[in-house]
Formats: C-alpha cells, sequence, structure tokens
C-alpha cells in the first residue's frame, strides 16, 4: 500500500463512520447530542494535542479559551443582536488575541510552571464569567443565545448539528494531520524533546511555542462558538478548571501525539458518564477507577492500546506489522 | 489602613496560609521522590477533616483520639493509593502517573460522597470559641492552633529530612534517583514513605482547619489548587519555599478580600502569583533548570 493510500484509507473510514452514525443510532437524539457535544470537545483536544502531545507545552488554560468565544458570540449575537457571523468571527478572533497576549509572556515558563501559570489564567477568567453579572449572567448563565444559521440554512436540528460539527472536526483533522507532517510539525516533535537541541538547529523556540499555542486557541475558539449556539445557554461551570483538567485527561487518555488517539478519547469521556449514570451514587467511582486502570495498563492511551491490538492480529495471521 | 484592620488581614492570612502551606508540602514530598504532582493531596487533606468528624460520630472517643484515629486513617490512605496505583506502574510517564492521581482523586471523592453525602460537617474548635482581642484585632483561639501546628509539622519535617538517616535518604531520591539506588537506598520504599507522609501531612492540616471553614467531599479540590499554586510560587521541590508560598498565598487573599473585594480576592492572588513568575520563573525560592541536550 502505497503511503498516502494508508494515510488516506483512516480518514476516508473516519467520514464514512460520520455519516452513518446517526443511522446506526437510528435517530436516537439523546445519544446524537452527546456525540455532538463529545465533537464539540474533540476538537479543543485536537488542538490540545497538538501543543501537549506534540510540543510538549501543557495548559490549563484552554477551558477559558474555550468560554471566551462562547461567551463572545453568546453577549454579540444575544446582547447585542448582532449578525452570527460577527459573533463568529469575533468569538474565535478574540481568543486568539487572548491567547496570543497570554502566551507570549507566560510560554517561557516550563512544565508545572507553565501547568500553574495557565491554570492561573483560566481561573481569573473563571472569576469573570462569574462576576461581570451586567455582561455575562454570572453564575446562573447566560440565555437567549439565537440558533446557528449559515447562508440561510437553520441548524436547529440535532441531525443537522451532529453533521456540522463533525465536519469541523474533519476540517481540525485534516488540518492538524496537514501541519504535524509539515515542517513545523517537525519543529515542534523536536523542541518537545529539546528546547537547547531544537534552538540550536535554528528553530525559533518562542516563535513556534505561540503559534501553536494560538492555533490550538483557535481550535477552542471554534469549538466555543459551535457550543455556545447549540445549547442557546452558557454558564461558567463548563469552562472551569475541572473542564480544563478534563482536556488535558482526554488527550492523554486518548494517546499523547496522536490525532486519532485524541478524538477518541474525547469520545469515550463524554460518552462514558452517560452510560454510568445508570449506576447512581456508583457513577463517580465507577469513573474514576476507569480512569486509573486505563491510565495503568494503556500506558499509550486508547490509541496505543488498539495499534499494540493490531499489530497482534497481524502477527497472528503472519503478515507483515 | 489602621492598624487593628491590618492586624486582623495578617492574622486571617497567616491562618489560611499554614493550611495552604501544609498542603504545599504534602506535593512537595511527593514531587520530590516521584518527580510528579499529585492531584490526589487535595483530597488528604479533605479526609483528615471529614474521618475525624466520622470517627467522633461513630466511636465517640473524644477530640483529641478522632483526630488521631483520622491522621492514621488518611495515612494508610496514602499508603493504598502508593500501593495499588503507583507502584505497579512506576516506570509509566509523569503525566500518566499525574493522571492516575487525577483519577484517585475522583474515586476518593465519590466514596466519600457514597459513604457520608453532600452534607457539610464541622468538627468542634480544640479549645473554645471565645475571641482573643490583641491591638483591636480579634482571633479565634483555632488561629492560633492551625498557625503552632503548622509551624510544629513544618520543624518536625525539616528535623526529618537533615537530621534523620531515613529523612536523607528520601532526599538523596529527589537529587538523583538512580544515585541513590546505586548507594543502596531503595527509591521503592522512599516513594511509599513520601505517600505516607504527605497523606500525613495533608490530613494534619485538615484536621486543624475543619473547625474553622467546615468540611465537606469537595473542599479537597481547591484546597489542592492553593496547595499546587503555593508550591510553585514558593519554587517547587523547596519545602521552605512550600510553606513560605502558602503563607504569601494565604497574606495575598486575606489583603485582597479586605481591600479590594473578597469576590476578586482568588483573582487578585493569582495576579500577583503571574507576575511573581514572569519575574521569577522558578518561584521564589527555586533554582533555575539547567537543560542537557
Amino acid at each position: 500500500m502505497s503511503s498516502t493510500l494508508r494515510q488516506l484509507t483512516p480518514v476516508a473510514a473516519f467520514f464514512l463512520l460520520v455519516l452513518a452514525t446517526p443511522f446506526l443510532l437510528r435517530h436516537d437524539y439523546y445519544y446524537l447530542s452527546i456525540l455532538t457535544m463529545a465533537g464539540i470537545f474533540a476538537i479543543i483536544v485536537l488542538g490540545l494535542n497538538l501543543l501537549l502531545g506534540f510540543a510538549g507545552q501543557i495548559s490549563l488554560g484552554h477551558g477559558a479559551l474555550f468560554g471566551i468565544a462562547a461567551y463572545t458570540t453568546a453577549v454579540l449575537t444575544g446582547t447585542y443582536g448582532l449578525p452570527l457571523a460577527v459573533g463568529a468571527v469575533s468569538g474565535v478572533g478574540l481568543t486568539a488575541l487572548v491567547a496570543m497576549l497570554i502566551g507570549m509572556p507566560v510560554l517561557k515558563l516550563k512544565g508545572y510552571y507553565l501547568a500553574m501559570a495557565t491554570l492561573g489564567f483560566g481561573l481569573i477568567v473563571y472569576i469573570f464569567f462569574n462576576e461581570a453579572i451586567g455582561l455575562t449572567g454570572g453564575p446562573s448563565g447566560f440565555v437567549g443565545i439565537p440558533v446557528l444559521e449559515v447562508f440561510g440554512f437553520v441548524f436547529d436540528s440535532d441531525l443537522s448539528y451532529f453533521y456540522l460539527v463533525w465536519s469541523m472536526v474533519a476540517v481540525a483533522l485534516l488540518t492538524s494531520l496537514n501541519l504535524i507532517h509539515s515542517k513545523y510539525g517537525r519543529a515542534l516533535m523536536a523542541l518537545h524533546i529539546s528546547e537547547t537541541a531544537a534552538q540550536s538547529m535554528g528553530i525559533n523556540i518562542a516563535r513556534h511555542k505561540l503559534f501553536v499555542f494560538v492555533l490550538s486557541s483557535v481550535y477552542a475558539g471554534i469549538a466555543g462558538v459551535l457550543y455556545a449556539h447549540y445549547l442557546n445557554f452558557v454558564a461558567p461551570s463548563s469552562f472551569g478548571f475541572h473542564f480544563s483538567v478534563q482536556l488535558i485527561t482526554m488527550v492523554v487518555l486518548g494517546g499523547m501525539a496522536s490525532l486519532w488517539g485524541g478524538i477518541a478519547g474525547a469520545v469515550f469521556l463524554t460518552v462514558m458518564p452517560e452510560f454510568l449514570r445508570f449506576y447512581e451514587n456508583l457513577e463517580v467511582i465507577i469513573y474514576g477507577l476507569i480512569l486509573i486502570l486505563c491510565m495503568m495498563f494503556l500506558p499509550k492511551g486508547l490509541a496505543g492500546g488498539v495499534c499494540k491490538l493490531l499489530s497482534n492480529v497481524r502477527r497472528r495471521f503472519g503478515r507483515e506489522p | 489602613m489602621d492598624l487593628a484592620s491590618l492586624l486582623q488581614f495578617l492574622a486571617s492570612g497567616l491562618t489560611v496560609g499554614s493550611t495552604y502551606g501544609l498542603a504545599a508540602l504534602g506535593f512537595t514530598i511527593i514531587f520530590n521522590t516521584t518527580g510528579i504532582i499529585n492531584f490526589a493531596q487535595g483530597e488528604f487533606v479533605m479526609l483528615g477533616g471529614i474521618l475525624a468528624v466520622v470517627f467522633m460520630h461513630w466511636l465517640d472517643p473524644g477530640l483529641p483520639a478522632a483526630i488521631l484515629l483520622a491522621v492514621v486513617a488518611t495515612t494508610l490512605v496514602g499508603l493504598l493509593m502508593e500501593r495499588l496505583t503507583i507502584r505497579p506502574v512506576r516506570n509509566a510517564s509523569a503525566i500518566n502517573l499525574i493522571i492516575v492521581t487525577i483519577g484517585v482523586s475522583i474515586t476518593i471523592r465519590g466514596l466519600v460522597m457514597l459513604f457520608w453525602g453532600k452534607d457539610t460537617y464541622v468538627l468542634p474548635a480544640f479549645s473554645g470559641m471565645a475571641p482573643i482581642h490583641l491591638l483591636g484585632a480579634t482571633i479565634i483561639p483555632q488561629s492560633l492552633w492551625i498557625l503552632g501546628i503548622a509551624v510544629v509539622v513544618l520543624a518536625l519535617l525539616k528535623g526529618f529530612f537533615s537530621r534523620t538517616i531515613f529523612g536523607r535518604a528520601m532526599l538523596a531520591c529527589s537529587f538523583e534517583p538512580r544515585a541513590a539506588r546505586l548507594v543502596g537506598i531503595s527509591v521503592e520504599r522512599m516513594v511509599m514513605a513520601s505517600f505516607m507522609l504527605s497523606a500525613f501531612v495533608g490530613a494534619v492540616g485538615g484536621v486543624i482547619l475543619t473547625p474553622l471553614t467546615m468540611t465537606s467531599y469537595d473542599v479537597g479540590v481547591l484546597l489542592g489548587m492553593k496547595g499546587f499554586a503555593a508550591c510553585i510560587l514558593g519554587g517547587l521541590g523547596n519545602p521552605f519555599g512550600a510553606a513560605a508560598g502558602g503563607l504569601i498565598l494565604g497574606i495575598l487573599e486575606a489583603f485582597g478580600a479586605g481591600l479590594v473585594s473578597s469576590a476578586y480576592k482568588d483573582a487578585i492572588a493569582f495576579v500577583v502569583i503571574l507576575g511573581i513568575l514572569l519575574w521569577k520563573p522558578s518561584g521564589l525560592f527555586g533554582v533555575p533548570d539547567t537543560e542537557r541536550v
């Protein structure tokens, strides 16, 4: 199999799976809406994976970046009645701008110090969402965000929104796949392994880090806009510390530096609680235990687990791995 | 600002700050032997407080005995955590182990919620609630207990790490685990001890704080976050820095709440922390990292 074909096969399979999912679920709108949320989270995780998995820079502020986009479009379209396009573009634009202003100073920090700085940024934004009641509606949330409409087509059904979100996941995935196979992608992986070594090879570290941080904030921004217009309601609790930690968990559980793994992690951690709801009081405990066991027995995440399984199967049937 | 309110802010800042400092010490101890940040550290603090209340109601052994039982039980939880979830995968990467500790913290929170619900619990103050007046400021006796016990724990840890062979062996692991192993130190045992020790320190913090601020299954998240902020502020890996970071954070919050607004007190504290980190990227008392190529 040629290498292009080998790369395109999973993408084609992914498209088919997305197309077929609503039919496989027999248009069960409950599950469709959960998978729509999973898709929205998958977009953020794809961006965060570029930052964490490939470039090795952690961020506990992506929940806040996601929230900035959601609130921006909510306020512009909901309070001021501006067109949706203005809301969406400003939402993503403002998120990228904030990421750039924050990223420039904090990205020179390393490891846990960077985690702390981005955590602090996230917390400050979270407090702002809660306290700027006149603008954001405060802790009780912002109601009355209009339904998404693009060129006269209204995305008011779960089915149409499902396809919209997952098309955006596909766009984000293809963009990321392209990036990591480019000069930029290789530079990011190089600075992950050793900043000093990468620098001595002529890679501008500060610029590359800022680039990938802002790029991942654009992903989070797009997800935020999709989120606000899907639920038509946003509240600060969706954008706090917990959510940022959950995003990191999705990246690592899916498989660091595996874009497919990131999507799998987002879907797995969004869908699993819905099944655990059946156990009521035990829900949280089972969730925690599954997380522990997955991380203990799948060191390379879901993606690593699947790869290992596939290579075992191939070996059993006597084919070249 | 008059002297009385200055003293008042300082007293409440030092009180809260010393519990942050104890949580931060817990983070530091585990970081030093394993290189990971233990997200379940806040849960140790929560367990200390909740278990003390539980033992009080269940066995009614009197406050000191209930506290002792709670601290011992939490230390055992630390031991179990290391044995069951960290040791089997001790060669995993740091980020994987951190996610494991997130899983442990969720599980502990879930268990506490299952057994004791989402209610808020309080522990009686160690020596009454009659406030002490000092130069116009009002200080609750429990504040003095908190400060005093935090200082004692800090002094004991200092002695442990610099005087005892066991403590010095633990410290050796933090500098270079491979070299420590070469001179015959069992790194595994030190990691286990570090989890027990940090659970112990966390539990002590939880027990002394509970009479003042009450406790419930979810207080660990915020305390853990503050403890992490404190040890980063002081410089990760430095026990003195962790304690100092906790006090600074507590004082920042108290003055922020008193002078500006209590709604923004966390925001003010974190803006200052961000500023300090940009000025000193390895914390106030941390040593800058050098990278080998």
